[in-house]
């Protein structure tokens, strides 16, 4: 295994899998990808076992000068480790999702997605600015196509909308880019991540790649792109827009932003918090009145994304590792929540909530999956999304009980929403024929489902899993932190002991022989 | 293995083995292996519970997997067993191993069986995993798993949008109550820097005076995280403001109703609360607190108990109200009553409730009291069983002959607790607690009389109309409309029968571990020796005044309900007003739907019309679109070609860069 360049191989596979299906016929196509994605996840594995937890802090390193200082440099620590399993994790499945559902340019589509993927292990294995640079944005490039090609009615719109948001903040983080390399002389992120920029300048970089990063989370008021984009979208798209795309921001955050300018991270917390609180209310009581269940999900996308933010911007050890579970937790679960409802616009053609109903009847198996989806993305204790959002508001409360308060308040509002939802998908009478008369789910889509199901399970049991690979970074990184970290507003000061609650007090007990006779 | 595993995690084997088999295993394999885990269970808890009693064990931890470890926040799965724990024990798996039973008869027509058993059973498995938690997030595990299990098991009848709207409610309502939870424990982690609850225990006392700022407020330190945590309490155990929920949730199946709503998970507020009776004792004003409350709640809850005409809502205010007996005793401090009554409570409560379920059974599933009366010689079995428990929960008893009902030891400790305590506090408690207790007597026996005594009436009811084929008027002067009440199935009744005996006698056995032994408890809940003390010596009056109470609330249900029927009419007629606010529950349902329902979604709509729609997207991209048509830019090009632009653009960015570099 030394010396053999796995991440390249990982990117090697899908990409070749892209070519192919490119001149293949439809039902090729859909073989070649599920193989490709199938063989890339199956390396995965083998990337995930070949890991050594406790070993240097970047491992599988390759690097090759190309031009100008510009390498082809890779490299992962335990955070990429985990987002580049969860992307290989979720390819397979959205394949399979799209095997009936997408019937025209088959081979394109494929291939879009299987390029997808390699820019996605790119970006997250990436150990150059330029390179990172090049395949987050190129990364999107696909996902247009995806919506642009195989999405809705309203797709020029949504695609549109897409592409201006991205674009506005592509350009600034590139200039930023571009003045960091001149200060730092070097464009090697390993060592960006140690360097130490003047506060002055802190400031305005971190403005730049927050105007990027802060629309992939998204984060309110640039979050309106993403239920557009994800009603449009085909099923798989919406899979993996929300499982890894909306993770790219969450991750340039802690790859970028904490470690790059921490002075400059302390001095906007504030604004990230206020930001995240009001996405947390704002977003789910949107979500409350939506009557399409897509833009629901996505709404709430947006409402879980904010304890993303406020964890990674909480300056302790909770508050990142709680950030990080949430990606995954959130990666997982509202991607199946889109294949869930998936399933069911594919019977139906519509994703109009008010269409279904009863459904717990006629597909109980379905509605069973539906349900632990629901419980994990309201974060129920036993499922991924309680994990993340324990420890993410468990950091924030050591900063701040006002923030944490807000933020805690999204558990009643997403419970409020997402069962509502059910509420009207799988309870009540089967008032639509159409509706009653679908089949449960078919192998092909418990294929899909089963294994996230597992996942969130796996991850809400025994986190230790996955967040033991992450330890060492996220504890260098809370070093790294720490002298700009912000002080807590708890201030917890000791004082002289009040008595106990209850003391009975001498006179009464003194009492004791005159009432025994009863004489009160 | 340690018979705890068993205990807990066998009945979540056999709840995925029927709920994922379901259908193919059949009802037969589903119910058997459920009910089969359920008794297992129950017979290996006794031992343990008997073997606290009789002193020869102490607590212990079987630790099974790590959970969470993340800096200095570390957590296991991990089953603690001690007194408190084991007392839960016997109670969860007994009662859930009976209801289980009475389910195979209750249940028997229903089309779903496999997966009602399969709810009930990881419902007991949360449960257990509640109790025996020995830290703060596994108990918060629990305390969410119930929650859910109760979310499945009220929308049981999922097509009934009564059961739907009712599911929903109890988990948002319970989540009201989990946010102050979380908060509550993110607070004591803050200030402990651990979640094990031996730990926060111990290290309480030194913070006794310490301050902390919450919200932007200096407050005692323990005073704000007792007080978060009491919120759960408050949610879970449906306290005055967070007890909106129970009744809806008499939407489910009786059987849960039972089970869930009565006699184990509402009370895990009161469990909590006691488990961490030490760390509360720190905290006078949170303590003060939950007495006010727990009052409050015995008063109200009994008021609406007095005029509701739904014989299972009759019984679920009553859960409501005897739960604030529970709370006010551990607000004075004697934790000890407060877990008697738990456990009293928990016996007859449920027999109650499986009591109703068999005359609702007998009744043609008609649930309105106006349409029963002189079921007495129809079921007799059922009338008897429904007898003790309502003796129990009225409280029967004479101080001087040492004798009573279950119901009669407990709240007649809580109410001397309340009284000896002493404080401002305590004597609002005493006198709502004596209050409640009469209104207690009135209703239970108005529940009676109106069930078994007076003439039958029943051919008004809609159900019974239905099952004779008949309208009033055919029937004529025959009320009964020809129908014929049987008696339920023996796997109904042997439950009641055995909850019969633990209402009648689980007073009179466990009285002295409970109520005054320091050695039983055994240092699992604090124990205020000065308060037993003072408990001793109230004054006799104070002793009787369970037994007075209850005697006059049984003369006034007689006298309105037997002896001179017209009266209640009379009195609505009288006090319109007030009986209206009573009977609409003192409007909580209304205010709340004009206070957070509507603006929710009125708020949510705003946002997302005006907010996002009107403002966002019309100056940011719908508006930057309009700048760009503006100036000339086709929109053609820019609708078509965006994708190749932007890669110009950013190869164009790249050519810069290495240029930049370069130079």
């Amino acid at each position: 295994m030394e010396g053999l360049p796995l991440l390249s191989l990982m990117m090697l596979v899908p990409l070749m899998g892209a070519l192919l299906c490119l001149f293949a016929g439809a039902q090729a196509a859909r073989l070649i990808a599920l193989v490709a994605t199938l063989v890339t996840f199956l390396l995965g594995l083998v990337l995930w076992s070949g890991y050594e937890i406790g070993g240097p802090q970047w491992q599988f390193t390759e690097r090759a000068e190309l031009f100008a200082g510009f390498a082809w440099a890779l490299g992962i620590d335990g955070i990429a480790l985990m987002l580049i399993l969860l992307s290989v994790f979720l390819m397979p499945i959205c394949i399979l999702a799209s095997w009936e559902a997408i019937d025209k340019r088959v081979g394109e589509y494929m291939a879009a997605f299987l390029f997808m993927e390699v820019l996605m292990i790119g970006t997250f294995a990436a150990q150059d600015l330029f390179l990172f640079y090049v395949f987050f944005e190129a990364g999107l490039i696909p996902m247009y196509l995806i919506i642009g090609v195989w999405g809705g009615d309203n797709r020029i719109y949504a695609s549109y909308k897409f592409f201006l948001y991205t674009l506005l903040g592509s350009v600034l983080m590139l200039i930023a880019m571009l003045w960091m390399v001149a200060e730092a002389g070097t464009s090697d992120i390993p060592t960006l991540m140690q360097y130490d920029f003047p506060p002055q300048a802190q400031t305005w970089l971190w403005l730049a790649f927050f105007a990027s990063f802060a629309v992939k989370v998204p984060m309110w008021p640039f979050h309106t792109w993403l239920p557009d984009a994800h009603v449009q979208a085909p099923t798989a798209g919406s899979v993996i827009l929300a499982g890894v795309l909306l993770k790219l921001g969450g991750y340039g955050f802690i790859r970028f932003s904490l470690p790059m300018f921490p002075e400059a991270s302390a001095q906007f917390a504030w604004l990230v918090f206020a930001l995240s609180m009001v996405a947390v209310v704002y977003t789910s009581l949107v979500a409350l009145v939506q009557a399409d269940m897509k833009k629901l999900i996505a709404y709430s996308s947006v409402a879980h994304m904010a304890i993303v933010t406020v964890g990674l911007f909480a300056f302790n050890v909770q508050g990142l590792e709680g950030a990080m579970i949430v990606m995954l937790s959130h990666g997982l679960v509202s991607g199946a929540l889109f294949l869930c409802v998936g399933v069911i616009y594919d019977r139906l053609h519509t994703r109009e909530i008010a269409r279904y109903g009863g459904l717990a009847t006629n597909m109980p198996y379905y509605a069973l999956f539906f349900l632990l989806f629901t419980m994990a993305s309201i974060g129920l204790p036993g499922t991924s999304g309680f994990v993340g959002e324990f420890l993410s508001l468990a950091g924030i409360y050591q900063i701040s009980s006002t923030v944490a308060l807000v933020c805690t308040t999204g558990i009643i509002l997403g419970a409020a929403y997402m069962l509502y939802l059910y509420r009207r998908v799988a309870f009540g009478a089967q008032s639509n024929a159409d509706a009653a008369a679908m089949p449960d789910i078919t192998a092909r889509e418990w294929a899909m489902m089963a294994p996230i199901a597992a996942a969130v399970l796996w991850m809400g049991v025994y986190p230790e899993t996955f967040l033991a690979p992450m330890r060492a970074d996220i504890a260098a990184l809370d070093a790294r932190l720490a002298a700009a970290a912000p002080k807590g507003d708890a201030q917890l000061a000791a004082g002289a002991p009040r008595g106990p609650a209850n003391a009975i007090e001498h006179h009464q007990s003194a009492d004791h022989a005159s009432a025994k006779e009863g004489a009160h | 293995m340690h018979p705890i595993l068993i205990i807990t995690f066998g009945p979540l084997l056999a709840a995925l083995v029927a709920g994922l088999g379901n259908r193919m295993i059949g009802n037969v394999a589903a119910k058997s292996l459920t009910t089969a885990a359920l008794f297992l269970s129950a017979a290996l808890a006794w031992p343990i519970f008997l073997g606290y009693l009789s002193g020869s064990e102490s607590a212990e931890v079987v630790r099974v997997l790590k959970w969470v470890e993340s800096g200095t926040l570390s957590f296991d799965w991990a089953l603690r067993v001690d007194t408190l724990t084991a007392v839960m024990l016997v109670v969860i798996t007994s009662v859930s191993a009976l209801v289980h039973l009475y389910s195979w008869g209750y249940m028997a027509e229903d089309p779903d069986q496999p997966r009602f058993f399969a709810y009930l059973s990881l419902f007991t498995f949360a449960m257990l995993m509640l109790v025996t938690a020995d830290n703060l997030v596994q108990m918060f595990f629990g305390w969410e798993g119930v929650g859910l299990a109760s979310y499945l098991l009220i929308g049981f009848w999922y097509q009934k949008p009564s059961a739907g709207a009712a599911a929903i409610k109890a988990f948002v309502v319970n989540r009201v109550g989990d946010l102050g939870f979380m908060l509550g424990i993110f607070g004591t982690y803050l200030v402990f820097q651990t979640t094990s609850i031996p730990e926060i225990l111990a290290a309480a006392p030194g913070m006794s005076g310490s301050t902390i700022t919450f919200l932007g407020m200096r407050l005692y330190t323990m005073d704000v995280l007792c007080i978060l945590l009491f919120i759960g309490a408050m949610g879970k155990s449906a306290q005055l403001g967070l007890h909106t929920w129970l009744p809806d949730a008499m939407e489910g199946p009786t059987p849960v109703s039972a089970l869930i709503h009565a006699a184990t998970m509402v009370t895990a507020g009161v469990f909590m609360v006691c488990r961490l009776s030490p760390m509360f004792e720190t905290a006078p004003t949170a303590l003060a607190l939950v007495t006010i409350i727990g009052a409050a709640t015995c008063f109200f809850a009994a008021t609406i108990g007095t005029t509701q005409w739904d014989i299972k809502r009759v019984i679920a205010y009553s859960t409501c109200s005897q739960l604030g007996y529970m709370f006010f005793a551990a607000g004075v401090g004697a934790y000890g009553a407060a877990m008697f009554h738990l456990f009293t409570h928990a016996f007859f409560k449920a027999l109650l409730f499986l009591g109703a379920g068999s005359v609702i059974h007998a009744m043609h599933h008609e649930q309105d009291m106006r349409f029963y009366g002189g079921l007495r010689k129809h079921i007799p079995f059922t009338f008897w069983a429904m007898m003790a428990g309502t003796l129990a929960i009225t409280g029967l008893g004479v101080y001087h002959l040492g004798l009573g009902f279950a119901g009669f030891w407990s709240k007649d400790a809580i109410l001397e607790a309340a009284f000896a305590r002493g404080n401002g506090a305590g004597q609002f408690a005493f006198w709502a607690g004596a209050f409640a207790a009469l209104l207690t007597s009135f209703y239970s026996w108005r529940l009676m009389f109106l069930t078994f005594w007076g003439k039958p009436r029943w051919i008004e009811s809609e159900h019974i109309q239905h099952a004779v084929h008949k309208t009033p008027e055919e029937a004529g002067a025959d009320t009964t409309g020809g129908y014929h009440p049987h008696e339920s199935p023996l796997s109904m009744l042997v439950p009641l029968g055995v909850l019969t005996l633990g209402a009648v006698a689980a007073g009179q056995v466990f009285a002295p571990s409970f109520l005054d032994s320091a050695a039983f408890w055994n240092g699992s809940i604090f124990y205020n020796e000065a308060l037993i003390h003072a408990m001793h010596s109230v004054p006799y009056w104070v002793k009787y005044t369970a037994l007075i109470v209850m005697l006059i609330g049984l003369a006034g249900a007689y006298l309105a309900y037997i002896a001179r029927p017209e009266l209640p009419a009379k009195f609505v007629q009288r006090f319109g007003a007030i009986h209206n606010f009573v009977y609409r529950k003192w409007y909580f349902d209304e205010v709340y739907d004009a206070l957070f329902v509507r603006p929710a979604f009125a708020l949510g709509r705003i946002f997302w019309q005006w907010g996002d729609i009107g403002t966002i997207d019309r100056f940011g991209p719908n508006g930057v679109a309009a700048v760009v048509a503006r100036s000339s830019l086709a929109a053609r090009s820019l609708q078509s070609g965006y994708v190749y632009t932007y890669a110009l653009i950013m190869l164009l960015g790249l050519v810069a860069a290495v240029t930049y570099v370069l130079l």
